[in-house]
Order: C-alpha cells, then structure tokens, then sequence
C-alpha cells in the first residue's frame, strides 16, 4: 500500500504540485498532507498485515484440508470433538491480537479527538448542494463552494466531480479548527488526505481540526447522503504558503489581524 | 430410530394438491409455509440483484449514463441513454431518462438494500429454513402457532407490494420515490421541502408490516423451541442451526421494536406535527440514528447467524465428523447475539459524539472479534481430520468461510474510529458490508439451499450446474467487491451517482465482475428449471430419506424426502448416549 500510495505521489509530483486527490487505478490510501493522516496511515499498514496474516492463515487451513482431508485422501473421518489447548489458544490469541491493536488504535483516536490550540477557525456549513464557509478570525464568507461545471474543469485542466469554483484556502503549518453544521438535512465535510471527517448536522455544531503541512491542492466530497445532487457537492482546500493566504484573505474582503497569533477561543472537544 | 420414509405412501398423510390455492393461502403446515418463504426470498433477491445491476451499470463508467434526469435537445448527451423524447406544443424537443434523475439512483441504493435484507436475506434465512428445519430437527409435529405461521408470510408480500409501490409515487421534489438510504436518516426523511411526498410514509408502513411479520414469527420460533423438542432433545442436544435460530429470534424479538417505535417518530414528526428529530424545534436529529442502529446493527448479526448455523452443519455433514466445540459454537452465538446490542455508535463515530463514547465502541465492537474466531476456527476444526467430501453445498461453505473471513477482518479495522474517520461512507465500508453479507450471507443461504433442497423436493439437482453456479459467482461476486476496497481507500464516497475520473479504473472491473456473478445467476435459474421442469432424478429408495451419508445426523435425515405433510405422529426419542 506505502509502494503504491508513493508510486501515486511520484507521479503526481512529476504532474504538478502537490495534490491530495485520488489516483485512478490506485490500491491504498492518497498521500498524506498532515500528521494525523500519517498516524492513521502508518496504523493502517499494521492494520493491513493482520488482515492478510489472518486471511491467509484461514486460506492455508482450508488448503491443507483440501489436500489432505479430501475424501480420496481420507476415507475414514475421525472424531474427536474437543481439544481444550486448541480451543483456549483461538480465543486467547485473538484476545492479545486485538489488545495489541487497540495499543496503536488509541492514540490514534486520543490524537484526532484532542482540541489543539487553533491558529485560524473555519466553519463549514453544508447546503442543498453546496457549502458555505467563514472565516470569522478575518471576517471571510464564502457563500457558496459549488460543484466546478465540466466544461470548465476540463478547461483548466482540473478534476471535474472534485473541483469547486471557490476554493477555500489555508495557510500551511498551522492549525485549522473546523467548525462543521448544516442548513437543511445531514451532510459530512471530508478531507481525507488530513484525516478528516465530521458530520454536519443541523442544530449542532460539530468541531474538529486539521495540520495541513504540505502545500497544494487537496480535494475531498460530501459524505453522507443528502438528495439528489449529493454526489456533486465537492469540497477543495488549498493549502498556500502565509503571504498568499494573507493575499487572498484580502481579495475576499477580509482583514488579515497579526496573522498566525490569532487565538481562537478554546473548547473542548 | 426407525425411519418415517413409509409415510409418504401412507394414505394417512393427506397432502392436499401443489394447485390447490388454498392448500397455500390457508396453510398452516410449516412445510408449506417455508416453501412459500423460499419462493418469495428468491423473487425477491432477483428483483434486489436487478437494482444492482442498474447501480453497476451506473457507475461502469463516469458521467450519468441512466440517471440523468431530463436534457433539452442542445445539450443531450452521447452517453445519456435510455432518452425518451418529448416534444412541446410549440415544437421545442425536449429528453427525458427513462429511468429518472439521480434522485431515482439513490431510490434504486435504497430500494437494493431494503429488497435485500428484508425480502430476501430475512425471509429465507429465518422464514424459509427456520420454518422448514426448526420443527423437523427438534421433532416437533409444527410450530407452536402455526396459524400465525401463516399471518408472519402472508404480511410480507403486502409489505413488499408497499415498498415497491413506493418506489412509484411522488416521493417530494426530488422525485418518485425515497432515495435517503436504508437507514432513513431524519431529516433528509421527514423534510417537507425534499421528501414531502407519500413514498416515504408507504416505505415507513412496509417497515412495519415486515417488522410484525418478523416479530410474530420469532415469538413463533422461541415459543417452538423452548416447548416442542421432543423427548431427550435437551438444550443442549440441539442442532446449532436450530440454536441460530433461537438466537435470532430473541435479537429480532428485542430489537424490531425499537426500529418500529423509531420510524413512527419519522411517521409523526412527518404528518402530525411532531419534532422528536427536527433541530429546529429542540429535537435532535442524531437521535434518530441512535435509534436505528440500536435496531441496525443486532439485524446484521440477525442476517448472519442462521447462516452460522447452517454452515455448521453443513461442515459436520460433509466432513463426516460431528461437530468440534459444540457448546462453544453455541455460547459464541449467544454471545455474539448479546455484544450485538452494545456496539451500535460504531456506523456513527463522525457524527461528533465525543472521545469517550467513541472509545468505548471501539473497545466494545473489537471484542466481537473473539467469538467470530471462535467459530471460524471451529468450523476448520471440524474439517480437520475429517473426511471430506465436496459436493455442492460444501463448496458453498468452504467459500462462506474464507469470504467472511476476509469480511470479518476488514470489519475490524472499520472498528478503529481513527482509521475509520477516513474509511466512514466510503466504498471501503460497502466493500466490508457486501463480504459479510453477500458473500457470508448469500453464500450460506445457497449452501443451505443446494443442502436441504433434495431434502425439500424429494428431486436431485445437478451437481455439474450446482458446481458451475459456484464457481462462476465466486469469482464474479470477488470481482465485484474486492476492489471496492481500493476505491474506499482513495476516499471514493458511498451513495454516488457519478464519480471522478480517478474512480473509474476500478468501478469499471467492478462492473465487470456483476456480469460474471448474473451468468452465475443465470446458471442457478437453469438450475432450478433442469431440476422441476424436467424432474429427470428422483431421490432412489436407498438415499430417499438420506442422500449424504452417514455424516448427516440430525432428524430430518431420518424422514422422507420430501417429509410427510404432517410428521412425527409418534414423536422421535433420542437415544441416551450424547451425540455430540
């Protein structure tokens, strides 16, 4: 899966800069762009040789007692019926095995569900079909992110499904705090290359964070099934370096305070 | 004990004409009524296989190519199929899709899974087998009630004539239909603004009706079991599958009530002015969820464990070796049954419930893990010095047992809420679902179809087609799923009429292996139609009662095939020595 993920980021390195988009053909994860999506990567990895271990394992049986419990090969069955060892081996085992990966499965939890101290706050809010977004740290709005037509993405040679016609950005290396709600009926703003996924559900306001530590272009889609044009409400996230972030902050309309020490104020999680 | 095979000829046995009409709208005999179930459960999964294969189509190639709803002359484009053309008074052409917008796709994801789980998996499975092998394996005559036998079945065609009504009807602005889902998540349910129309309100009384037909049935099947086993059939003589049973029926006893109870909020908050889930006026939409799945997930423990049951004693059969870890086997169902109820919030770890509760559905659903191993390795256990022949409904289960492996282990990295943050709604969870489920739980059905049905029919099938039906939807079925994995984890979203570009390489295999598994389909059709049209093989004198050997130990192996209309006038008496 780490090959593939890194046979997929070589060639989209070589095809423009950084992207957190799917490969076409591809087997694993996309490539990180933060810390988290890393843990969650490198927990999956062991994730995925436990998987295989255990499938081959039950394979293998199924391989020998084809070859040799066959009944050509066997024609008198035997049969027993317990065996005390054996039997407190597979539910003794498999205990340890799951304890092992609740070790590695806890933090990754603890870290993603921790509130960090937030450089700049988001709030995504999810229509039907679009999302809003503000900046309420530099007085930003964004209306409405939509769907980029097809005509237009094949255009600008942009990926049409993933695409918006109003990307929202963020600086790079610092801390995003998500504030993610709905208009109408449940949506889910996702990003998968930072690991990140929360519902947005009317009436509440869900919260999360990301670390976007690579600059480019990231994409992900509304995950949770809302109408008619669910399928169509993208979301792209640009991660910028601080100087453009500052730039486009302004272009939208917004007041850039002493960039990269606004607080915002802290909650918890 | 002697063998009942005598009886079939006996002028006693009064078994009324297969064309009598009544000998089915009125039955009450649990051998007819199984019958029923199983000819229902097939309809019902060929109509569910056909939503499918219209999704398939769908997403073989990116763009709208059946869903895209209406185009005017100008814009229609080459890949939108199926256009009807429409022209207006003043001239102008307009097209329209014959099969609707993409509001009518997610009314087909809808319609698949609800066709699947409670018209097919449901009523085969506990309605079909249940009925048919319970009474017969524990010696009892009948069920307990076997009128109300006969209510449980007759609710269920009235249940799917309403679902399938609904897919009909205005279902509100987006279109015919109810396109949020099988879990029908308020508010995308009860807005008025998308879902104003009555095709929600008839799916929400075809849930009820199939939920009373569910929970008579398993007060049916608990009160049968706990009162009819014949003498020396203790509860721990039982054979597995009728411990399966018994286990599901508590789970549906316990949990179709609070299913019931939760769509008539949905009913209510949709027509009466209630708000148990609108945000607006102080409900809470999550709230629904919790519901569901306090519901949702003991079903899916309910749509496999008959399948537990039947491959444990389809192992036993064919291998010719009781089978290993018996009280094991069945205190593992128990306990699966009973961890079932506690696991719900794991299909909702991003709904934002907080770390707490997130790591205790973590910890709680891994745990799960140990008592599925217990069986798997039980079941490889029995195998295991066994002599073992692979006839058909072998082939079935050894495939049962490595594909919900695969199934399995997958469920246990969705189990990790960090990982799953990313996995959650993706292909990677409808990949997991349909291992489990159409490869664990159609996998046993058929394995327990190709087991009983020479038992049923008194008819042999062919084993070359049986062979051929296995093999080609095994691997058309592995074509279908297992890149869906792949796609899952490029984050490709569940639920999506159209995808990007990057998606298309392997939906496009995916939508390969669905042709694959309907030529497999298909051989199942010939199958059956070699097998009663022609009716070329009887069951000889010698196998009548049973044609698997000596493997084969549960009762209904000592009646004929196919059984007496009414059996066990002289109840059968197990012999003292423990068989297991």
């Amino acid at each position: 899966m780490k090959l593939w993920g890194f046979v997929g980021a070589i060639s989209l390195f070589c095809g423009a800069a950084w992207a957190g988009q799917p490969v076409n053909g591809g087997l694993g994860f996309q490539p990180p762009g933060s810390d988290m999506m890393r843990q969650v990567d490198s927990f999956h990895n062991v994730l995925l040789v436990m998987c295989f271990s255990i499938s081959l394992f039950v394979l293998a049986l199924l391989a020998i007692i084809v070859l040799r419990y066959r009944k050509s090969a066997n024609p008198v069955a035997q049969k027993f019926t317990h065996n005390w060892t054996l039997e407190i081996a597979w539910t003794v085992i498999p205990v340890l095995i799951l304890v092992a990966i609740s070790f590695l499965s806890f933090p990754v939890l603890f870290a993603q569900e921790t509130s960090q101290k937030a450089d700049l706050t988001i709030k995504a809010t999810g229509n039907t079909w679009n999302w809003s977004y503000s900046y309420p740290d530099y007085g930003v709005d964004i209306a409405s992110s939509n769907l980029l037509e097809k005509s237009d993405s094949e255009a600008q040679n942009r990926p049409y499904m993933l695409a918006t016609d109003t990307p929202i950005y963020v600086p790079i290396g610092k801390t995003v705090k998500m504030l993610v709600t709905s208009n109408d009926v449940i949506h889910s703003w996702a990003m998968p290359a930072f690991a990140f996924k929360q519902d947005a559900v009317p009436g509440r306001v869900n919260e999360g964070w990301f670390k976007p530590e690579k600059i480019g272009v990231y994409y992900g889609q509304c995950s949770e099934l809302c109408g008619t044009r669910h399928a169509f409400m993208p979301i792209e996230v640009r991660v910028v370096s601080e100087e453009e972030f500052g730039r486009w902050v302004v272009e939208q309309g917004g007041q850039i305070t002493t960039a990269g020490t606004v607080t915002a104020p802290g909650q918890d999680g | 004990m002697a063998s009942q095979a005598g009886h079939v000829v006996d002028a006693h046995d009064h078994r009324p004409s297969l064309y009598d009409w009544k000998r089915w709208a009125y039955s009450t005999n649990h051998k007819d009524i199984g019958t029923m179930y199983l000819v229902f459960a097939i309809i019902a999964g060929l109509i569910g296989a056909g939503m499918s294969g219209l999704i398939r189509w769908e997403l073989a190639n990116p763009g709208v190519q059946l869903f895209w709803g209406m185009a005017d002359a100008a814009n229609l484009q080459t890949d939108q199929i199926f256009a009807m053309k429409k022209v207006a008074a003043d001239g102008t052409v307009t097209y329209k899709s014959f099969f609707g917008n993409e509001h009518a796709y997610n009314v087909m994801v809808t319609m698949h899974a609800l066709t699947m789980i409670f018209f097919m998996v449901m009523p085969a499975m506990i309605g079909g087998f249940g009925n048919w092998f319970v009474p017969l394996m524990i010696g009892a005559p009948d069920m307990a009630f076997p009128r109300m036998n006969n209510i449980s079945f007759w609710l269920l065609p009235v249940a799917f004539i309403l679902a399938v009504t609904s897919m009909f009807v205005d279902g509100g602005s987006m279109g015919k239909g109810f396109g949020g889902g099988w879990t029908l998540y308020a508010p995308l349910s009860t807005s008025q603004a998308l879902h104003g129309g009555p095709a929600m309100d008839l799916l929400i009384f075809s849930l009820h009706i199939a939920g009373i037909s569910s929970i008579l049935g398993a007060i049916n099947f608990i009160t049968t079991i706990f009162n009819m086993r014949a003498p020396g059939m203790t509860i721990h003589r039982m054979p597995l599958f009728v411990w399966s049973v018994l286990v599901t029926a508590f789970l549906l006893l316990l949990s179709l009530p609070v299913l019931a109870g939760a769509i008539t909020m949905l009913l209510t908050d949709r027509n009466f002015g209630t708000n148990f889930f609108n945000a607006a006026a102080g409900g809470d939409p999550v709230m629904y969820q919790h519901l569901f799945w306090f519901f949702g997930h003991p079903e899916v423990y309910i749509l496999i464990l008959p399948g537990f049951g039947m491959i444990s004693q389809i192992v036993s059969t064919f291998s010719n070796k009781p089978v290993f870890g018996y009280l094991g086997m069945a205190y593992a169902m128990v306990a699966i049954g009973f961890i079932g109820f506690i696991v719900w919030a794991h299909h909702m770890y991003t709904v934002g419930m907080g770390l707490e509760l997130e790591a205790y559905f973590l910890a709680a659903t891994m745990i799960i893990a140990v008592p599925t191993g217990i069986k798997i390795f039980s079941w490889i256990a029995t195998m295991w010095g066994g002599s073992v022949d692979f006839k058909v409904p072998m082939l079935w289960a050894m495939g049962f047992i490595f594909l919900f492996t695969v199934g399995g282990v997958t469920g246990v990295v969705l189990a990790n809420s960090g990982v799953d943050t990313v996995l959650h709604d993706t292909y990677y969870v409808v990949a997991h679902f349909h291992y489990v489920l159409s490869l664990g739980a159609v996998f046993a059905i058929f394995a327990g179809f190709y087991y009983w049905l020479p038992k049923m029919s008194g008819l042999k099938y062919s084993g070359l087609l049986g062979g051929l039906h296995f093999w080609i939807t095994f691997v058309g079925v592995n074509i279908i799923f297992f890149p869906q994995h792949f796609l899952g984890l490029q984050s490709m979203p569940r639920r999506i009429v159209d995808y990007a570009e990057a998606f298309a390489y392997w939906n496009y295999v995916s939508s390969i292996g669905y042709v694959i598994a309907m030529v497999g389909t298909l051989v199942f059709v010939v199958m059956l139609l070699d097998m009663f049209v022609l009716r070329r093989r009887k069951l000889e004198a010698g196998e009548n009662a049973n044609p698997w050997g000596e493997g084969a130990t549960t009762l209904e192996w000592t009646l004929s095939s196919p059984p007496p209309f009414h059996q066990y006038a002289e109840l059968p008496r197990l012999p003292d020595e423990k068989p297991h």
